[in-house]
């Protein structure tokens, strides 16, 4: 039991900064936002994840990807995929020129479903793609980097290269992909209407619970010896491989574990929002994932939480009343917290905040003692 | 490739690679400054896109002016645009360097995060100045028109111009780097930092005038720019991942590597474009480079430095 708390749960500070997070998320959200913004809260976790796995990515391995988009949106299209083809059964699309493929196809004049896609009918393959897909494409992509020891601005710039191409691959190619509208009009999962408030609320939670389970199977990653080691190969990557550590493996390894978590919420995302579309692969997207988390702290899984709740609501703000300003406020937030706060909002806290609890617990600390003697006295 | 002749496929390649060539130019110019960025201080510069961008406004600037103010000297303007894109560009480089990028040198991957913050701003500095729509100068009248070698093969003036442009600040920064004594220092900096700063060279000094450098040559691929397309505030990030490309695969400190991989490059895709749509020549293009940067990590030309 003792090992199961210091381990998943951080210790003291870890398990009340996560307990404070469900708390939030799942009680204080669900009590006082209506349908439609639970909804919007819905959404920006799902970012959450992409931010949490660049914690164990970037804060931890020293591997900036700038392609997590990609694997959002693998997680995200899977989903879209088998929901579009359930949505597209033969008697929903009886009008088309072919019926039962998706309407985007018909459009196109595509006559028969493209192979990749027939798999797709099944709900069990699909479950089973969205970790699987984004964790072999990881594979290859980080087996042909690591093992060559590109590290670095390089990584850096392949990744986002490769979220370029896959973008312009999926708005590219309208008849298979849906192009730049992406796969829209997603109503329901096996049969269960999914756009009922219901179905959102259960969704939320499912999506909460997920992001709890990821913070806290991170933790217990962090904490062991590969979370050791981790941090031993951002720091002296060199003195690790001396030492008789093969870096590449662990590379591969942390690059899939989070191309794999980016999946989850990119497959939540779609459940939620009822739409998969390009403009969650690209450029701008992936490295909004990593302001998420270089806000929240790149040290911090929970932190980068907060990271993503705080800037899309942020974005939600502004680009509503003052678009203009939105630009500007979130260049200027990309420049100071990387000049100022490298820690982001965890380190803030962890500078500031806990000064002040140590401090409020002194000063209760005293006011009991005094309660006491004064209490003493009196009897 | 079926259904043409093999002289109606020379015509093509002809046609499709002088097309290519104000890529090519242009591609060459944005990489020559990342390069000699990247090469000196292993700083990536994503908001390089919009220096770009600051030299294709200053050049519709000069050219309404102009317009406006003084026609008689329209044939002229675009000299005059070339080179104070140039010093604007540069100078916004060296108060970047001066007030951002100098604290973070021991931290490269914040230094790209922070420039992107950057090029947010420069982008929505340009929305809000100039609008969201895309504006193009008025071309002087000498840069319009073609030459017809043949009756297939159309050879636009505006490429060969700026061909020559691209040639010549290629020479210049060649001459620069290798013939003059700021060179040798940046040279010296660029392949042991604490051994130069050992021998009396100011790296810090040398650092903010190759950023500087870098920038201004941004601004003069922004005027050539106005030559092939109409500039919008997002212009610049679209060309920046090509950049990087070329940068990447020219192997990052080799001046020959950039020009050979900025040429493959551009006219690869434009060659491509003529037979497939060009979204998928830029995704073929792109696929291969990075299948090629996989096997051979350093680059085509990796300079001989012992790492």
């Amino acid at each position: 039991m003792q090992f199961m708390y210091q381990k998943l749960m951080g210790g003291k500070d870890g398990s009340v900064g996560f307990v404070l997070l469900a708390a939030l998320i799942l009680c204080i959200f669900p009590i006082f936002l209506d349908a439609f913004r639970l909804n919007l809260v819905g959404k920006y976790l799902t970012y959450a994840f992409p931010a949490v796995s660049l914690v164990l990515l970037w804060g931890y391995g020293g591997i900036l990807s700038l392609g997590q988009g990609i694997f959002f949106g693998l997680g995200g299209y899977a989903m879209a995929m088998f929901l579009k083809l359930e949505a597209s059964s033969p008697e929903n699309t009886s009008i088309q020129s072919t019926p039962g493929i998706p309407d985007f196809m018909d459009w196109n004049q595509l006559t028969e479903l493209p192979w990749f896609w027939v798999p797709f009918n099944s709900f069990t393959f699909t479950m089973i793609a969205v970790f699987v897909v984004p964790a072999v494409f990881a594979y290859l992509i980080g087996a042909a980097m690591f093992k060559r020891r590109v590290g670095g601005v390089y990584f850096a710039i392949i990744t986002q290269v490769i979220a370029v191409i896959l973008t312009v691959l999926i708005v590219g190619q309208q008849g298979f992909t849906g192009g730049i509208n992406g796969i829209t009009d997603l109503r329901t999962l096996n049969g269960w209407d999914m756009t009922s408030d219901s179905a959102k609320l259960l969704f939320y939670f499912i999506n909460c619970f997920l992001l709890l389970g990821v913070i806290v199977f991170g933790r217990y990653l962090l904490t062991g010896k590969f979370g050791r080691l981790l941090l031993a190969m951002r720091d002296k990557e060199d003195r690790v491989r001396f030492s008789g550590y093969d870096v590449s493996n662990f590379k591969i390894f942390v690059f899939c574990v989070a191309a794999v978590i980016s999946a989850i919420g990119g497959a939540m995302f779609t459940l939620q929002v009822g739409f998969m579309s390009p403009s969650f692969v690209g450029i701008v997207p992936s490295i909004e994932m990593v302001i998420f988390c270089a806000v929240g702290g790149r040290m911090s899984l929970i932190g980068a939480v907060y990271g993503a709740l705080l800037i899309n609501f942020g974005k939600t703000a502004f680009s509503e009343s003052f678009p203009e300003l939105w630009l500007f406020l979130m260049g200027g937030l990309f420049i100071s917290v990387v000049m100022f706060f490298p820690n982001g909002l965890a380190g803030i806290w962890e500078k500031y905040g806990m000064k002040v609890v140590s401090k409020l617990k002194n000063v209760f600390s005293k006011r009991s003692i005094l309660n006491q003697n004064s209490n003493a006295a009196s009897t | 490739m079926g259904g043409y002749t093999y002289s109606e496929l020379g015509a093509i390649f002809a046609m499709q690679g002088f097309a290519g060539i104000s890529l090519f130019s242009v591609l060459l110019l944005m990489a020559l400054g990342l390069a000699i960025i990247f090469g000196q201080m292993g700083v990536i510069n994503m908001a390089h896109g919009e220096f770009m961008a600051v030299g294709a406004y200053t050049t519709y600037l000069i050219s309404s002016i102009t317009e406006n103010y003084l026609p008689g000297f329209m044939p002229y303007y675009f000299f005059f645009a070339i080179i104070l894109s140039f010093i604007i560009s540069g100078l916004l480089g060296y108060l970047c360097e001066f007030a951002l990028i100098r604290h973070l040198y021991k931290r490269p991957l914040d230094t790209l995060l922070a420039t992107w913050g950057l090029s947010l701003i420069m982008q929505q500095g340009f929305r809000s100045i100039f609008g969201a729509r895309e504006v193009s100068p008025t071309p002087p009248e000498w840069l319009l028109g073609s030459y017809q070698p043949t009756d297939i093969i159309d050879i636009p003036i505006n490429g060969v111009f700026v061909l020559g442009l691209t040639a010549l600040v290629t020479l210049a920064v060649f001459y620069l780097l290798f013939k003059s004594s700021w060179g040798l220092q940046v040279r010296a900096t660029t392949q042991n930092r604490a051994m130069s700063g050992a021998v009396g060279i100011n790296t810090k000094k040398i650092d903010r005038y190759t950023f500087a450098l870098g920038c201004g040559i941004a601004g003069i691929a922004g005027a050539a720019f106005t030559t092939i397309a109409s500039t919008g505030p997002t212009t610049g990030s679209l060309y920046i991942v090509d950049t990087f490309m070329v940068v990447v695969f020219g192997g990052a400190a080799s001046l020959f590597g950039t020009i050979a991989s900025a040429f493959s490059i551009a006219q690869a895709q434009s060659i491509l474009e003529f037979f497939i749509s060009g979204s998928m020549a830029k995704v073929y293009t792109l696929l291969t480079l990075v299948i090629i940067l996989m096997f051979k990590p350093e680059g085509l030309f990796a300079s001989k430095l012992r790492r």
